[in-house]
């Protein structure tokens, strides 16, 4: 990917409500090349989608997030790609990623309640054929998201004037 | 804890001042200062004042600090400070700038890069000396040349020629008592820098004229379309100038006060017994976190100018949207519109916009000739305070 596209990104991942015209002067560059630029990195869907961190810690009711361990065997001539498919079309997986280790696929489960996650895990996701075992890990607090420090305000302990 | 009655205090108060030194007494408080404790009193407010990084000081500089800290490293350092520091410094700077620098007797390592102006000019001020400091300018060149006896002598400079020292106007201001040239490109608060060519005239007149100069290059890093020039790389220059950096504007470490000067062996030692005398040396954890910005800080350094750069497009092009001309900085993190069409004098319009549009910015007088007319508004801040402010500053001018 060239720079120009590279910087377009970076600056959408701080902000993605960051407008064409705003990044355009940023860059230094036309609206009419930074919009062409993300019309296509759309296109590409190298931008997947536009989304919204959450610090669910500050929002009333139970949310519950858990990272699912699971072993797999894989089937001849789909490899992984067959089971990871069948799991990742359930709504409350929100990702699937195929590891390397003492596991095969990280699922990651979002439900209202800690009931909900384990009913997918035995309900759903243990009978799927070929998957071996599994293992439930709830997160407790999240502290970093997507470069996203939940704890850290970031205010400006600057003075207001100096020299 | 003894209560004092606030009358004994008062009157305490006012009988020592006979006591001061008359160079300190006569000294002005700082216009910064007058304009802090205005701001001080302001809710809401969003500030283009501070002249420093919003960035915090990256972590792999703050851990190696931490680290070293663990094993019990608290001691003093050599007092030009720590010999491998000091080698770090004589290898950026060779590779950086061409500058070659001896580690061992050219390289003295102190207390931000204000120390180092200062011990420069302890060093070579004989009472009566006149300093030639071109203006506006950083607002400490002024008060510490008159604390150590000498005469500032300030050169205007102009918005019309991007800020930059001219060989006329150098010369024009030269008298047999001009003895040292405080240079400081890039420069706070214009933003102004020079380039090879603009240096070379000005280095004929400080030879013809047998100057000292202090080049105080402490934004050299922060440059957006050129890279910096030292003043001492220009041939003949190296042995007549005490160049003056440190580590707070590129690194984020300002809190951290490591500065270091370099130059001739001999300036060098003569600043190195005022050093050594006064302040024995740097502080050992602020050399170690030094070393790890030098060694392993550049790439975290380049994305933060990259991120200034950008900030920098941003605030030139609102203010020049909302009416105000404003000349294009190539370095340091400043922007410095004219307010001169408003009719008002700086502190005025900082005034006012601070009580009515709740944005605070630094008056250009304070700053020396030139300055009055200019406002200095620092853009290290985020994309969306500055436009916040830019906007508010729009309304402000629109309701004139």
């Amino acid at each position: 990917m060239d720079e120009f596209k590279a910087k377009i990104i970076d600056l959408l991942k701080e902000d993605a409500r960051r407008t064409p015209a705003l990044i355009a002067t940023l860059l230094g560059e036309s609206e009419a090349e930074v919009a062409k630029a993300i019309k296509e990195l759309e296109d590409e869907h190298i931008i997947a989608k536009y989304a919204t961190i959450v610090n669910w810690s500050k929002v009333d009711g139970e949310k519950v997030t858990a990272l699912i361990e699971v072993q797999i065997t894989p089937e001849r001539g789909r490899g992984f790609d067959a089971i990871a498919e069948r799991i990742y079309l359930y709504p409350e997986v929100k990702s699937v990623y195929l590891m390397s280790g003492a596991y095969d696929l990280l699922v990651e489960i979002e439900g209202k309640t800690l009931k909900e996650v384990a009913s997918f895990v035995s309900n759903k996701l243990s009978p799927i054929d070929r998957v071996l075992s599994t293992k439930t890990h709830f997160i407790l607090k999240k502290y970093k998201q997507d470069g996203v420090i939940f704890e850290d305000h970031q205010d400006d302990h600057r003075m207001l004037i100096s020299p | 804890m003894i209560k004092q009655e606030p009358s004994q205090t008062a009157s305490a108060e006012k009988s020592m001042s006979k006591y001061l030194a008359p160079l300190v007494r006569e000294i002005p408080p700082s216009g910064i200062r007058k304009f802090f404790d205005l701001v001080s009193g302001s809710k809401d407010i969003i500030s283009l004042g501070v002249g420093e990084p919003d960035f915090s000081t990256p972590w792999h500089v703050r851990e190696a600090c931490v680290y070293s800290l663990e094993r019990g490293n608290t001691k003093y350092t050599p007092n030009a400070g720590l010999l491998e520091l000091r080698e770090a410094i004589a290898e950026y700077l060779y590779e950086s700038f061409q500058l070659l620098y001896e580690p061992t007797d050219e390289v003295i390592v102190t207390i931000g890069g204000s120390e180092a102006i200062d011990l420069a000019l302890r060093a070579l001020i004989v009472p009566g000396d006149e300093i030639l400091i071109p203006e506006p300018c950083y607002v400490s060149y002024s008060p510490i040349t008159s604390i150590g006896g000498g005469i500032p002598v300030g050169i205007e400079t102009f918005a019309k020629d991007n800020f930059k020292l001219t060989a006329e106007s150098l010369k024009a201001a030269i008298t047999p008592r001009s003895k040292v040239l405080i240079l400081c490109y890039p420069s706070n608060p214009t933003g102004g820098i020079m380039t090879y060519e603009d240096w070379l005239p000005i280095a004929k007149i400080v030879e013809e004229n047998d100057l000292i100069v202090i080049s105080d290059e402490i934004y050299a890093e922060l440059t957006y379309d050129q890279k910096h020039v030292s003043f001492a790389s220009i041939p003949g220059m190296r042995d007549r100038t005490i160049l003056v950096s440190g580590f707070s504007k590129a690194f984020a470490m300002t809190g951290w006060r490591m500065g270091y000067a370099c130059g001739h062996r001999d300036l060098i030692s003569a600043m190195l017994k005022i050093h050594q005398y006064t302040v024995m040396c740097a502080p050992s954890m602020g050399q170690v976190a030094a070393l790890e910005a030098l060694k392993n800080g550049m790439e975290e350094k380049d994305r933060m100018v990259e991120s200034y750069n950008q900030r920098r497009r941003l605030v030139v092009k609102g203010f020049r949207e909302i009416g105000l001309s404003c000349h294009e900085p190539q370095g340091a993190f400043y922007a410095f519109p004219s307010i001169a069409s408003t009719g008002m004098t700086s502190d005025e319009f900082a005034q006012r916009l601070l009580f009515e549009a709740k944005v605070a910015a630094v008056p250009g007088h304070v700053f020396g000739k030139g300055g009055e007319g200019f406002l200095r508004c620092s853009y290290a801040y985020s994309v969306s305070q500055l436009t916040e402010a830019i906007d508010r500053i729009g309304n402000f001018l629109a309701k004139l």
